[in-house]
């Protein structure tokens, strides 16, 4: 933390790179007295190419290299990298593979909410709730590191299909462990989220208006806690997502705790929407396998699927050959980024963990 | 006209008739149409499709063509406030040649387009007047060699 005298009440503050919650990621504050009058972003500290370096390698190559920017939320990047490159090389993946891939999206989401419910109890200064989600959190890793292989970068969404079937027995597995969870959320609630000293620094705070979240381009939870009913899943469902019937949690204030609660409902969402997809799931093939080098026809695809901070979209361009002509990845928290400056200024400084933590940002996806 | 493009061609009907042969569709599908227009003409066209209802920019990018010497820029923009609209997204494209790589911002329309330009002017070298920012996002600050998503521009130890 730098500070720099203005002279008079003004100071400016740099919070980060090195910050313990905010990741290599700097946000440069102006305050006048307690309150914050600017607020300059400045991510970048971790910009590794990611879109440069997709250029030098195949389209399975890409896999795990694309899955590095969000290895928490591993699924939800590589899933509408794979789906895209599927259009450029024009293969359709099986139906199982389709569900599986739904459940691997959707516990990606819940093991990825887990860790940011993790680190915002710890930015509230509630160590509990720091524990407590990390702790559940395994159990969740346990059930996708049964069918990826790895505990968070699974690389397991390919062309033409999934890597390996789901190994027997998971369902009885998941079926349990959604079960305990189920009353975990309620433990949860009980503890943080119905607790008035939460309450005291989440309600109200930083509220950003529907008509604003419109503008600024903000996406995922955090629109949907601006009253926006607009989820990817179902406003241009990929995979089955049209087959399931699931609920988008949607709330109207605006504020942190608004976008906490429509996190927390999501945890939810996610365990039904695999319940469901386990009871339609019927044996079959898992990939379509693709003999020989990968290369598409000339030509481009976009593709936009729901991730855990929102929706995640990939625009390859292909001349036919081995390695893609062009890779651009927009991802959500890059565009939830210009939100934190709106919705810093004019707030305290103490304010600033409850803020920036609810909107999910996570620098590395940012920076690519 | 297949059943389910219904809504899309209606729109690109619509732009058509306002613009006339100044856009130009390169394709309608089922949630996607691409169109391009010229550059001169891509803020009446972007405005137009604002106004359709398109409140969103989801990404804005651009193609480096060294063969023919020009930069596409691209704009993906999609709908979240109506219904009916929100499994659309628009493709807005345009080129501009790479030895005059200058083009006027949308900022003004898209308010959420401000990373983005600032993105695609580090990483490309294509300048966007009138933005008020038009400067590393990014890219580390002692960066000296040419914008890094040039094809010239190629990977130490790959080429």
């Amino acid at each position: 933390m730098q500070v720099v005298d203005q002279g008079g009440d003004k100071m400016v503050l740099h919070v980060g790179p090195q910050h313990p919650g905010s990741g290599h990621f700097r946000i440069v504050i102006t305050l006048d007295g307690d309150y914050i009058i600017d607020a300059k972003p400045d991510p970048g500290y971790v910009h590794r190419g990611a879109e440069k370096m997709a250029e030098y390698r195949t389209y399975i190559q890409n896999i795990p290299h694309l899955e590095r920017p969000v290895i928490i939320d591993a699924t939800g990047i590589t899933l509408p990298y794979v789906l895209t490159a599927e259009k450029i090389l024009d293969v359709e993946p099986p139906e199982r593979a389709q569900y599986i891939r739904m459940i691997m999206a959707e516990l990606n989401r819940i093991i990825s909410h887990l860790y940011w419910l993790a680190i915002y109890g710890i930015f509230l200064g509630h160590s509990t709730m720091f524990m407590w989600p990390m702790g559940d959190r395994e159990l969740f890793i346990d059930l996708a590191e049964s069918i990826g292989g790895t505990r968070v970068t699974f690389s397991y969404v390919v062309p033409g299909g999934v890597r390996n079937d789901i190994p027997g027995g998971f369902k009885e597995r998941a079926l349990k462990t959604f079960q305990y969870f189920e009353k975990r959320i309620k433990e949860y609630e009980e503890i943080f989220f119905n607790n008035p000293l939460m309450q005291s620094r989440t309600v109200g705070i930083g509220i950003l208006k529907k008509q604003n979240a419109v503008k600024l381009g903000i996406t995922g939870p955090n629109l949907r806690a601006s009253g926006i009913n607009s989820d990817t899943r179902k406003d241009e469902p990929y995979c089955f997502y049209n087959k399931i019937r699931f609920d988008i949690p949607v709330y109207k204030e605006g504020d942190s705790y608004a976008r906490c609660m429509v996190r927390l409902r999501e945890l939810q969402q996610s365990m039904d929407i695999i319940r469901q997809v386990l009871d339609r799931m019927k044996p079959g093939p898992i990939k379509h396998v693709i003999r020989g080098v990968m290369r598409g026809e000339p030509g481009e695809a976009f593709v936009r699927t729901e991730a855990a901070r929102g929706t995640m979209f990939y625009h390859i361009v292909s001349n036919g050959e081995r390695f893609p002509y062009r890779v651009k990845i927009s991802v959500p928290s890059f565009r939830n980024l210009i939100g934190m400056s709106h919705l810093l200024v004019g707030s305290r400084l103490a304010d600033m963990p409850a803020i920036y933590w609810s909107l999910d940002y996570w620098p590395v996806e940012a920076d690519k | 006209m297949s059943k389910n493009t219904i809504t899309e061609t209606k729109l690109v009907k619509g732009l058509k008739t306002k613009f006339n042969k100044q856009i130009t569709e390169e394709y309608v599908e089922p949630n996607r149409i691409k169109i391009s227009t010229s550059p001169t003409n891509l803020k009446a066209v972007a405005l137009a499709i604002k106004e359709l209802g398109f409140d969103q920019i989801i990404s804005q990018g651009a193609t480096d063509y060294p063969d023919d010497n020009l930069f596409r820029v691209e704009y993906h923009a999609i709908c979240v406030s109506i219904k009916k609209f929100r499994r659309i997204m628009f493709a807005i494209m345009t080129t501009i040649p790479k030895n005059k790589p200058e083009i006027e911002t949308l900022l003004d329309i898209w308010p959420s387009v401000e990373f983005h330009e600032q993105e695609t002017f580090e990483n490309f070298g294509i300048t966007f007047l009138n933005h008020p920012r038009m400067e590393r996002l990014l890219l580390p600050e002692d960066w000296d060699d040419i914008p890094p998503l040039r094809k010239d521009f190629s990977l130490p130890g790959r080429d």
